[in-house]
């Protein structure tokens, strides 16, 4: 073959290829570094990997989900570098993306499958009906969703869970999860799993990940959770701008007192911040515009696991998820009754005895002996 | 539609961004960070770039680092996948270079302590090659070959 | 999956709910059967009025009289400090009220964190002087059972885990905050049925103390 196959160019070629300058190089080694949340010192390693990258063959497969996590990724404002990175990938087969549809959409994805096999990434948005639970709750081409993921992720280098769904089961999976939905995680065991999740993810973070296997031909260090220590290393308490008005006690009692005016902590109005890990407070969204908190709401946790179950979003840390007042009472109740009832019993066999006492004079006591 | 523009975006807490800006901990951290790069700068040649679009920054916090920075006498601008504006801050040796993409919008943004923003110095690939197309240039226009060396 | 959040969540909901359901049943039959028994009849005409006594020697048993001091100074001090610390760190600390509220509807103003964090640092200092003196002192040693040592143990693990999960000293916070709400979880468990029902019974046993001087006409 003369021409080689796009995917086996190196990324330093096609960029050049489209006109990129080494300057323009450069800047985009930068900009990567940023988004990777990589010191700007590590650059020139990022120009040499980059010079030496191979465009990896992508299968983006989509479950259980709202396309909010694509919408996250595409709506960022174009052209960016989340661009750039998706146009040196090889986006094989994308429900939402991809122009084919029907058998050709299909057979793209078996294609992709064959020519890249063992090399090739799956990403993954949305949570699956479990192998127990009816396969006919979400399907594609009247494949179930799990044996599709299974079976495309056989020959894959890696999975990337994007979106709290496919990371953790997300609102599929909330209570009563109706549909019996997992996690990637929960059903794919034998491949290395990495979870971006968020809801939706931070759209540099999705590219940053897929940049890093780009760039260094491996998967970034992963947390407990297999989400990648560069963008969820540190909670959104521990980054925030209003962590010095935490410290101070000076908080927001509700969204249009004082406090809220002059942007205090919003722990009171029941910001998840102190238990989530995202890199919402230094990456921002809309590009670097704002977060979520600087716009004056909480944080709901959204990038944790089973945050739609963890307690009502305007409700502090510390507040329990279900117990109440009257459950406290109610208790509180059944055991005066419980007590009251154990001594008022032990009350009437003393009363009892007492009027069966026979007293015994010394006189009788010495007939007796 | 102008209901909303009526409503004023006021940004940090009403203090006006000036160079006698009350400075908060990020911003001065952040002021510290490149005090100790301008020192090895200047002791052992080292530079040093911050990324500051990685910054927990309050709002404004960046506007206000960015004014208290001030700006020197160099203004360059780079147009390489999109502009790249560099501007010498009012301390020489700390440059605010600007990375944009052709719809001006940030890429990236970092301080960077040097004497050249490495980004303004010719690459060194390019500057191998710079001969060669110049020979090319010069031999198409018709003249003698310069000697090699 | 199961890690640190799935943890907290457990301890902020299905623990929770066991929790106070235990303690709220176990110190309540206590209490009810306290009540019920009553006292034993006192034939005996009264001198004087039960009421005013009862509940002064509520209060003025708070301080230790000058002979206690004199005799146990140390008892009397560290068990002042690390009381009202724990007390403070219990009732005025931002999270906690929340937390009350959420239960009864009632709220009243927090102190600044920094203030709990010294007050619950010196809290747990005392603590271990508390241990180090019982574990030494030979006649406390000799009278020290082992449901002393639990109860010490738990109260410990309820400051320490509150201290560490506030000055995020364990990665990660979901973990440090499910061991905190845990701790107090089986410390609300054991309440009602170990030397912790103090807490409630301190206050009946004053009361039928000063009445029963009071009723003599002698002051308690």
């Amino acid at each position: 073959m003369a021409a080689r196959n796009a995917t086996e160019k190196t990324l330093g070629e096609s960029l050049r290829e489209r006109g990129v300058s080494r300057r323009g190089f450069l800047k985009f080694c930068a900009a990567t570094a940023s988004m990777m949340a990589l010191p700007p010192s590590m650059t020139s390693t990022i120009a040499a990997a980059l010079e030496q990258a191979r465009r990896p063959s992508v299968i983006w497969l989509s479950f259980q989900e709202c396309t909010g996590c694509t919408e996250s990724l595409t709506r960022s404002h174009a052209p960016t570098v989340e661009d750039l990175i998706l146009d040196v990938i090889s986006l094989d087969y994308h429900h939402t993306l991809q122009a084919a549809a029907g058998e050709a959409a299909e057979l793209a994805r078996v294609q992709a499958m064959k020519a890249h096999a063992g090399d090739y990434l799956v990403v993954v948005d949305g949570s699956l009906p479990g192998p127990d639970s009816n396969p006919g709750y979400s399907t594609v081409a009247g494949h179930s969703n799990y044996d599709m993921l299974m079976e495309t992720v056989e020959h894959a280098a890696a999975v990337v869970a994007v979106g709290s769904c496919a990371a953790f089961g997300g609102l599929p999976h909330a209570s009563p999860n109706p549909t019996g939905a997992v996690s990637v995680l929960d059903v794919v065991k034998h491949k290395p799993v990495v979870n971006v999740s968020g809801c939706p993810p931070i759209p540099m973070v999705i590219t940053g990940v897929l940049a890093h296997y780009l760039i260094f031909g491996r998967l970034p260090e992963l947390d407990a959770y297999h989400r990648p220590l560069a963008f969820f290393g540190q909670s959104i308490h521990d980054r925030c701008y209003r962590r010095p008005f935490y410290d101070k006690g000076l908080f927001a009692k509700s969204f249009d007192d004082e406090g809220a005016r002059l942007g205090w902590c919003l722990y009171q109005l029941g910001c998840k911040g102190p238990s989530t890990y995202n890199a919402c407070a230094t990456m921002r969204w809309n590009d670097g515009t704002s977060w979520p908190v600087e716009a004056g709401h909480p944080c709901l946790g959204c990038a944790e696991p089973s945050f739609w179950d963890a307690g009502g979003f305007y409700q502090a840390l510390s507040v329990p998820t279900s117990a109440s007042g009257m459950t406290v009472l109610g208790a509180g109740a059944a055991g005066a009754l419980v007590g009251g009832a154990v001594a008022a019993l032990a009350k009437r066999r003393t009363k009892a005895e007492e009027a069966r006492r026979q007293p015994v004079t010394v006189d009788e006591l010495e007939q007796k002996l | 539609m102008s209901s909303l523009d009526e409503i004023p975006v006021v940004s940090g807490a009403g203090a006006p961004a000036s160079r006698e800006l009350p400075l908060n901990g990020a911003l001065e951290s952040v002021l510290h960070e490149v005090r100790h790069a301008l020192a090895r700068l200047v002791g052992t040649g080292e530079t040093t770039k911050i990324d500051l679009k990685s910054m927990p920054f309050g709002p404004g916090d960046l506007d206000r680092l960015i004014a208290f920075l001030g700006k020197g006498e160099v203004q360059a601008s780079i147009e390489a996948l999109g502009p790249t504006r560099v501007q010498e801050t009012a301390t020489a040796g700390v440059w605010l270079v600007d990375y944009l993409n052709s719809e001006a919008q940030r890429l990236a943004l970092h301080l960077e302590i040097a004497h050249v923003p490495e980004i303004l110095r010719p690459q060194p690939q390019d500057l191998d090659d710079a001969i060669a197309v110049l020979d090319a240039r010069l031999n198409r226009v018709g003249g003698d070959p310069p000697p090699t060396s | 999956m199961s890690g640190s959040m799935e943890f907290l969540l457990w301890t902020k909901g299905p623990m929770f709910n066991v929790a106070i359901a235990i303690f709220a049943i176990g110190l309540l039959v206590r209490i009810a059967e306290i009540f019920v028994l009553g006292r034993e009849r006192n034939y005996a005409e009264p001198r004087a009025s039960e009421w005013l006594p009862g509940l002064r020697t509520v209060f003025t048993r708070t301080v230790a009289d000058p002979g206690t001091f004199k005799r146990a100074p140390f008892n009397v001090v560290v068990g002042w400090v690390w009381h009202i610390g724990f007390l403070i760190a219990l009732l005025l600390f931002v999270p906690h009220i929340k937390l009350i509220e959420s239960l009864t509807g009632l709220s009243w103003p927090a102190l600044p964190n920094p203030i709990i964090s010294m007050v619950t640092a010196v809290t747990l200092v005392a603590l271990i002087a508390t241990l180090i003196h019982r574990m030494t002192h030979p006649v406390k040693r000799r009278i020290s059972t082992i449901e002393d040592y639990l109860v010490w143990t738990v109260v410990f693990a309820v400051v320490l885990t509150g201290f560490l999960a506030f000055n995020r000293m364990i990665n990660p916070y979901p973990l440090v905050l499910g061991m905190h709400i845990l701790s107090a979880e089986i410390m609300l468990i054991l309440l009602p049925f170990t030397k912790l029902t103090h807490i409630f019974t301190l206050f009946i046993a004053r009361w039928y103390n000063g009445a029963a001087f009071g009723r003599k006409g002698v002051q308690s």
